[in-house]
């Protein structure tokens, strides 16, 4: 069986974000950019599907700026056999990479394919199910357990509440949760090997996908600022202050 | 053209989620439709059609929504979409699971968890973890998107008198099915909807900590439990009581955080309550810059005091 692991580049998630003064956009000159954090995880989650003998080929595709190839190189260093790049000057919106992915799944006959849940730039979580919604295929998202039985896989889920199970038909697409593994570190030889390995460069016109969007956003600006707060010395003070001044108990 | 607003429920009753996003809906537009997908939910509708402002409910009642699985509840609300200008959904783990398959299936893009409604094409959503805020302005024919629920007061539960149309539309994709699920059991407020949240991190040390320190706490206020990631990767609470972005987003009146250092993880997930406590042995951990009442002190001493003298 062959994975198809859907990596984003996006800003570190130990970077204080700085929202530019102009109100366009949030500041990612000099960041230290990476995998998101959730696809991490579903690059680990394909390695060890394939260091299981479930799975035999990992391909990694990132669709953004030509700087992803960073991203997949090191994806590829963590166990993923190839990896293409989809240059796309446009901001990448959801339903745009979702219908590039539909392409190369399909042209790949990808039998499972592994996304994060949502990227920590956008926060949109949307990727996932719009592509198996375009695939017609089903869809095991905020996957904190997966086993592949056959043609079916069962998705544990991590839902409002608890958990949820269900079986899905192969192909299906997977969204990872943060519990799902512990993504590993890549060794300084397996770093250099991934250098080696095949990586494909391509546009969004490659896949007859139009990258622009009905969606735009209009400003950044950074949240409103919490008033500044007070020490209290003691709980007879905190007991005081929470019935009298601010009256929530 | 009316809006559609996709109900939250437990097929017996409502959850307070729904009457949040049809707050919500009331800004973009008048004419609001409740749609109210699940197995034996007749009694879900009957709540839906007395909430404010309904002024229609769809119920479509067959064991293929059951479980709300994406796959046929998507079908379901794209097939009916036609008549809508606006789909809606609270950002639960069912909207954030099915919407994005319903915009697709649609060819729009979508928006997600949006907090504040400037027009009706045009909204506000936190990004990066809220980290900065943006407007988004949508040109779609439809517009598709999921509600921060804690942003939005929710309407009335009584009121309304909305007529139930019953839908025979039966939609199973055959592509996936329900094994089966482990619920949490709790007898206390739902965390997402609780005025007053107490919520233990990493010091507590343990899970008997957590019952012998945070709920007594909890039970005198009134209160629901939250945690931080780290005490759920730790293993002391389960993970649907985990307060973040990965995790429920609260907006109580008050949240008193324990033993909390304040990720900006965690942080994303409760930075909206009105009055946050925080108490820590830490001066400088990150919860102390955002807490209104910041108490520097040992839990284990603090904690027993505090709820003997609420």
């Amino acid at each position: 069986m062959k994975a198809l692991v859907a990596v984003k580049r996006v800003i570190d998630y130990n970077v204080k974000v700085r929202v530019k003064a102009d109100s366009s956009g949030v500041d990612l000159s000099n960041t230290k950019m990476s995998i998101n954090p959730f696809d991490e995880i579903a690059v680990e989650e394909a390695v060890r599907l394939k260091e299981a003998g479930v799975i035999d080929e990992i391909i990694v595709a990132s669709i953004g700026p030509k700087e992803s190839q960073e991203q997949i190189r090191a994806a590829l260093a963590l166990g993923a056999d190839r990896g293409i790049v989809v240059v796309s000057d446009n901001k990448p919106y959801p339903l745009q990479v979702a219908k590039i992915l539909k392409s190369i799944a399909e042209q790949e006959s990808a039998d499972i394919i592994l996304l994060g849940k949502q990227a920590i730039d956008d926060d949109n979580n949307q990727t996932g199910q719009m592509l198996a919604a375009l695939m017609g295929i089903g869809q095991g998202t905020f996957a904190s357990e997966v086993k592949v039985e056959g043609d079916k896989v069962n998705v544990t889920r991590e839902v409002d509440g608890g958990f949820q199970t269900v079986a899905l038909s192969l192909p299906a697409v997977i969204t990872t949760d943060l519990r799902l593994n512990e993504p590993r570190y890549a060794k300084l030889p397996n770093i250099m090997k991934a250098k080696k390995k095949q990586l494909d460069e391509k546009t969004p016109a490659d896949f007859g996908v139009d990258m622009t969007s009905k969606q735009e956003i209009i400003k950044v600006v950074p949240p409103a600022e919490r008033k500044a707060g007070i020490k209290v010395g003691s709980i007879d003070e905190l007991v005081d202050k929470l019935r009298n001044e601010a009256k929530v108990i | 053209m009316a809006i559609l607003v996709y109900a939250e429920h437990d097929n017996a009753s409502l959850k307070k989620a729904t009457l949040n996003t049809i707050a919500a809906a009331k800004q973009m537009g008048d004419d609001i439709h409740v749609l109210v997908a699940g197995s034996g939910n007749q009694a879900a509708a009957d709540e839906a059609a007395k909430a404010a402002g309904v002024s229609k409910v769809l119920l479509a009642d067959n064991a293929a929504y059951e479980h709300q699985m994406a796959e046929n509840i998507a079908l379901l609300v794209a097939d009916v979409a036609g008549d809508y200008s606006h789909i809606i959904a609270p950002a639960t783990t069912t909207g954030k699971n099915f919407m994005p398959r319903v915009a697709a299936l649609l060819d729009v893009s979508m928006i997600s968890e949006i907090t504040a409604v400037i027009d009706a094409q045009t909204f506000e959503r936190p990004i990066y973890a809220g980290n900065a805020t943006a407007t988004v302005k949508t040109t779609e024919d439809k517009v598709v998107l999921t509600v921060r629920t804690t942003a939005f007061d929710p309407v009335a539960a009584e009121g309304g008198s909305a007529s139930v149309e019953t839908l025979d539309n039966i939609q199973d994709s055959g592509k996936a099915s329900f094994v089966n699920e482990e619920m949490a059991k709790s007898d206390r407020p739902e965390l997402t909807s609780a005025s007053i949240v107490v919520s233990g991190g990493r010091a507590l040390g343990n899970g008997e900590n957590f019952t012998k320190y945070i709920d007594p706490l909890a039970d005198k206020l009134g209160a629901a439990v939250g945690a931080s990631r780290a005490a759920v990767d730790a293993g002391y609470v389960p993970n649907d009581m985990q307060v973040g972005q990965t995790g429920k987003i609260v907006a109580p009146d008050l949240y008193i955080a324990v033993g909390i250092s304040g990720a900006i993880q965690h942080l994303a997930g409760m930075k909206d309550s009105k009055v946050i406590v925080a108490i820590n042995n830490d001066p400088e951990s990150p919860i102390a810059s955002i807490a209104d009442y910041f108490l520097e002190a040992d839990l284990f001493d603090a904690l027993p005091e505090l709820t003997s003298k609420i």
